[in-house]
């Protein structure tokens, strides 16, 4: 049995921890509260950029010669995955949700015998996915400086995205990312951006009616469809961010209880240990007295 | 009938100004700027840099933007941008600012004509603000 001495010590170790994740919890739940207020103002772009480039694609009149961006490669050889985690731990599941479903996305396309390349965004998914996938990873990007999600940051995401299409280095592209979907839950996500899905594309508003482009529909187009991929990255970290914050402060939350829980155990302990020392010691006094 | 209309700029992260009262709307639009009063008909175009005007019952809105998507439909005109300030945020520095960026990116060398065109046509708004 351990000491009373080493029981107090780890009784105020664990009480400090539970200070810390105290106020970690504390701090995300500040932080999601944030992050879900811009989740939320941030989803008018993304929808009706997506409405303006489902009505263009439906009015397209030359179906053949529509942009790459849209319709593909005609191939699916190469198939690029960006990875979207965060950048700190102790969040929970969080990470590690994203890398399951993207491992089994990974392990479907070697079965298939895709060749895969791998975009992470966010120290925390490369740690996990370099063991096994690191020389597929062609590009780290981390965002430990922003203090929050910015647009910017996705453009360059985007921005990069695109040179590689236009290189035609991959002919599909699938984003991972958890969406957020209360504090205790987030799904994560597998959405293909390259070409467009056709899924999406199905769900269309009213489409008779009939719009003026100018200039005509395939340059505009051109002009929408790297923006939408842009737009698509920063929804997704918006989403990410919120998804993080909460997943954070639901396991903060956790191993504050469960911390708790450990005070109580070692007290009792403790206090026992002490009991049985002063009994020990009241027993001796007696039978030494008896003796004589 | 009243003569008005609804107006919405959106950005990425908000919705940055709504208007339900504008009578008249000038927008840069690609291929020069347009006029857009109510009953419209529906059209997506897209902008280069340069001034949105907006004269409403309750006056008159200016902003600059650099790009973005306009989209008007039912007597609702939609503007996404990711790069929009109202015009009287912008002081003197700011601009000075915005031109000094215009003006690198218009003498880089590896860019193609038509971001040529976009940053020349910046750097003349912008001087015209000035």
């Amino acid at each position: 049995m351990a000491s009373l001495d080493d029981l107090k010590k780890r009784i105020t170790s664990v009480k400090s921890t539970q200070k810390i994740t105290k106020a970690m919890k504390m701090v995300a739940a500040a932080k999601l509260k944030r992050a879900q207020e811009s989740a939320e103002k941030g989803r008018p772009y993304s929808e009706k950029m997506n409405n303006i480039i489902l009505n263009l694609s439906n009015g397209i009149s030359d179906k053949e010669n529509a942009p790459k961006l849209l319709n593909g490669t005609g191939k699916d050889q190469t198939h690029l995955c960006v990875v979207m985690t965060s950048d700190r731990g102790l969040c929970g599941g969080f990470n590690s949700n994203i890398i399951k479903k993207a491992k089994s996305y990974f392990s479907k396309l070697s079965k298939d015998s895709k060749e895969l390349k791998i975009i992470t965004v966010g120290s925390k998914g490369n740690d996990q996915l370099k063991r096994i996938y690191g020389s597929k990873i062609i590009e780290k990007i981390s965002f430990k400086n922003s203090k929050y999600v910015n647009y910017f940051d996705a453009e360059k995401v985007g921005k990069s995205i695109i040179e590689k299409f236009n290189n035609k280095e991959f002919d599909v592209c699938t984003i991972f990312y958890n969406q957020f979907k209360n504090v205790i839950t987030q799904i994560p996500q597998a959405q293909q951006i390259i070409p467009l899905n056709d899924e999406n594309n199905n769900k269309g508003d009213e489409l008779n009616e009939s719009y003026e482009f100018e200039p005509d529909e395939d340059e505009i187009l051109n002009n929408l469809l790297p923006k939408n991929i842009s737009t698509q990255i920063f929804k997704a970290m918006l989403e990410n961010s919120a998804s993080e914050q909460g997943a954070r402060m639901s396991a903060m939350d956790n191993a504050t209880r469960n911390a708790g829980e450990m005070v109580d155990k070692l007290t009792i302990e403790f206090n026992r240990s002490r009991q049985a020392a002063i009994t020990k010691e009241l027993i001796e006094i007696i039978s030494g007295a008896e003796s004589l | 009938m009243s003569e008005e209309f609804k107006i919405e700029i959106i950005n990425p992260e908000k919705s940055f100004f709504v208007k339900e009262d504008v009578i008249e709307a000038v927008i840069p639009a690609f291929e020069g700027e347009m006029g857009i009063l109510k009953d419209h008909i529906s059209f997506i175009s897209f902008l280069k840099p340069g001034l949105i005007k907006i004269y409403s019952k309750s006056g008159e809105d200016k902003f600059y933007l650099e790009d973005g998507i306009v989209e008007f439909k039912k007597n609702n005109l939609s503007i996404l941008t990711s790069s929009i300030s109202n015009l009287k945020d912008l002081d003197k520095s700011k601009l000075q600012d915005l031109l000094k960026i215009a003006e690198e990116q218009s003498n880089k060398n590896d860019i193609n004509d038509q971001s040529k065109y976009l940053a020349d046509q910046k750097i003349e708004v912008l001087k015209s603000l000035n």
